[in-house]
């Protein structure tokens, strides 16, 4: 059973339709990475997926249940899903530690002693665990990153989505923050990847994406789609 | 593993140098100071009207004679001012989050935020004082106040909310999109969103222009003598009119300057302080 279903998304903005029907299915522990040219729509399904663009057709289930439907609760939704995005969004008026507990603390009822243990013990599995009091401004961009993927962790969600999450820092922090996720893929997350990282995409995604002008072209394991891509366009993004 | 470290001379004699160079600006500000004022005083000295001037205005006889009164009047406009203030905050934030409510079931209570802070800002404080400590009593109300401070109060809430009200929106929409949007994808509600992520940016960044706000609140709380109560202004006009020496304004003055010169130092700190932090982000 599916653990996301993407059926049919068209999402246009004024005239220019940026999905037009996507389908896509995720597994549960499955790795999806979104490829694709600059304003190929990747960003904007991810967008979808987590609410904060309404669909104009189609729909999204997430353990079955419709999370389109117009009377479902989108905060409530949000709740199982996590997101973490290209440019850090930490908020920069509280504490690495206030900023992983606040979710934990005023949407999931966790008491906040056991919201901060969790967020310590995850800190330290990330190697950041001596800047729990520190203010997001000191921090290098790959530690932000990191805290912002910890973040989205600490609610347990079911599914996390990151949307090139490394494209704002510097070659040698990026593998500080691909750490991170080939961690997170080994301890069974579910996760939905839009990246321009090809060599990072083919060795940690299970199935691999392809994105043309709104368009789902192909999609398949790592293997078959850079090796032995069926589509012309895909060969033309690949190989140009 | 590091090494102590010992400043070299070069460092030495940079640090001479730059030393050096303070003083002189201190030096050089200084004396173009001391030349301005002196000039200007004997320029005011000079003036044919001077001596009758110095006997109305800078009379120190009236000025010790009324000062006492005065400065009894002035705890009346501290007070009006210590009184207002906190219910401008609250109330003017609150406007400003009512004009940020989006889902439909709210237009009513947002399209009467907009139209208060249109209205209100458009009246000068003077007008409103008039028609809010006379209007009121007129209209004999049971319950109504008729206390004069109290109507004097609520004029200068009334304005002064409007443009609070302003303040805080302003800050609020100042706060990056991608910081709502991350909230919410959190699953942060639109009320816990604010009280958490927008709200407490917001503030600091408009703390400056508040303090700016509550400095001309300050002066303006010598606009309820209008009214009749016995405040700093009122004080010395009655004093001006047995003695027909105007000393006693000076007195009145120099009491509103103690108050706001220390507050427009501090947002001046405050302004400087935010730059220093924007400038290392
Ligand atoms: N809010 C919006 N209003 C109008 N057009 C938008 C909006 N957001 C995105 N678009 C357009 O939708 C298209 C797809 O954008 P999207 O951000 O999904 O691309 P992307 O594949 O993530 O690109 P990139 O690799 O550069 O991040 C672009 O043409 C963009 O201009
Ligand atoms: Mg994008």
């Amino acid at each position: 059973m599916a653990l996301l279903t993407i059926d049919g998304v068209w999402k246009r903005y004024q005239d220019h339709a940026v999905l037009r029907g996507v389908d896509l299915a995720v597994a549960p522990h499955e790795v999806v990475c979104l490829i694709g040219a600059s304003g190929s729509g990747k960003s904007t399904l991810l967008r979808c997926i987590n609410l904060l663009e309404t669909v104009d057709d189609g729909a999204i289930y997430l353990d079955d249940q419709e999370i389109t439907d117009v009377r479902a609760d989108p905060d409530e939704i949000r709740k199982r899903i996590g997101i973490v995005f290209q440019a850090y969004n930490l908020f920069p008026h509280m504490t690495v530690l206030d900023n992983i507990t606040l979710a934990p603390r005023k949407v999931h009822g966790v008491t906040p002693a056991q919201a901060e243990a969790q967020a310590r013990e995850l800190l330290a599995r990330f190697g950041l665990a001596d800047k729990a009091a520190t203010y997001p401004d000191r921090l290098s961009g790959g530690q932000q990153q990191r805290v912002a993927i910890i973040r989205a962790l600490a609610t347990n969600p079911r599914l996390l989505l990151l949307d090139e999450v490394t494209s704002a820092l510097d070659p040698t922090l990026v593998n500080e923050v691909l750490g991170v996720i080939r961690e997170l893929k080994q301890s069974g997350m579910t996760m939905i990847l839009a990246t321009h990282e090809m060599s990072f995409a083919r060795d940690i995604a299970d199935t691999i994406c392809f994105l043309d002008q709104g368009t789902l072209v192909e999609h398949g394991p790592p293997a078959q789609i850079f090796d032995t891509p069926q589509n012309p366009r895909t060969r033309e993004f690949l190989y140009g | 593993m590091s090494v102590d470290w010992i400043k070299s001379d070069r460092q030495l004699a940079r640090e001479a140098l730059l030393r050096a160079r303070g003083r002189r600006s201190v030096t050089a500000a200084t004396t173009s100071t001391v030349i301005v004022v002196v000039v200007a005083v004997a320029l005011i000295i000079a003036s044919p009207g001077w001596p009758r001037v110095r006997e109305t205005f800078f009379s120190w006889d009236a000025l010790v004679t009324s000062f006492p009164d005065v400065l009894r009047g002035f705890l009346l406009n501290v007070f009006i001012f210590m009184i207002a203030e906190p219910i401008i905050l609250v109330l003017g934030l609150g406007v400003a989050l009512v004009r940020g409510l989006r889902a439909p079931v709210f237009f009513p209570l947002r399209a009467a935020a907009t139209l208060y802070t249109d209205i209100f800002r458009g009246i000068p404080v003077i007008l409103l004082i008039y028609l809010v400590g006379f209007g009121v009593p007129a209209l004999q109300l049971q319950g109504a106040p008729s206390d004069p401070v109290t109507l004097g109060i609520i004029a200068l809430v009334l304005s002064y909310t409007s443009y609070v009200a302003e303040v805080f929106r302003s800050g609020i929409e100042s706060v990056h999109p991608s910081q709502r949007a991350a909230a919410r994808s959190l699953g942060l509600s639109h009320g816990q969103t604010m009280r958490y992520v927008v709200v407490p940016q917001a503030v600091r960044r408009v703390v400056p222009p508040l303090l700016n706000d509550f400095a001309s609140l300050q002066k303006d709380t010598a606009l309820v003598a209008l009214l009749g109560p016995l405040e700093a202004l009122r004080q010395a006009q009655i004093h001006v009119a047995k003695t027909f020496n105007y000393t006693p304004y000076l007195a009145a003055a120099l009491l509103f300057i103690a108050l706001t010169v220390p507050m427009a130092r501090f947002t001046d700190h405050l302004a400087a302080r935010a730059a220093r932090q924007r400038g290392d982000g």
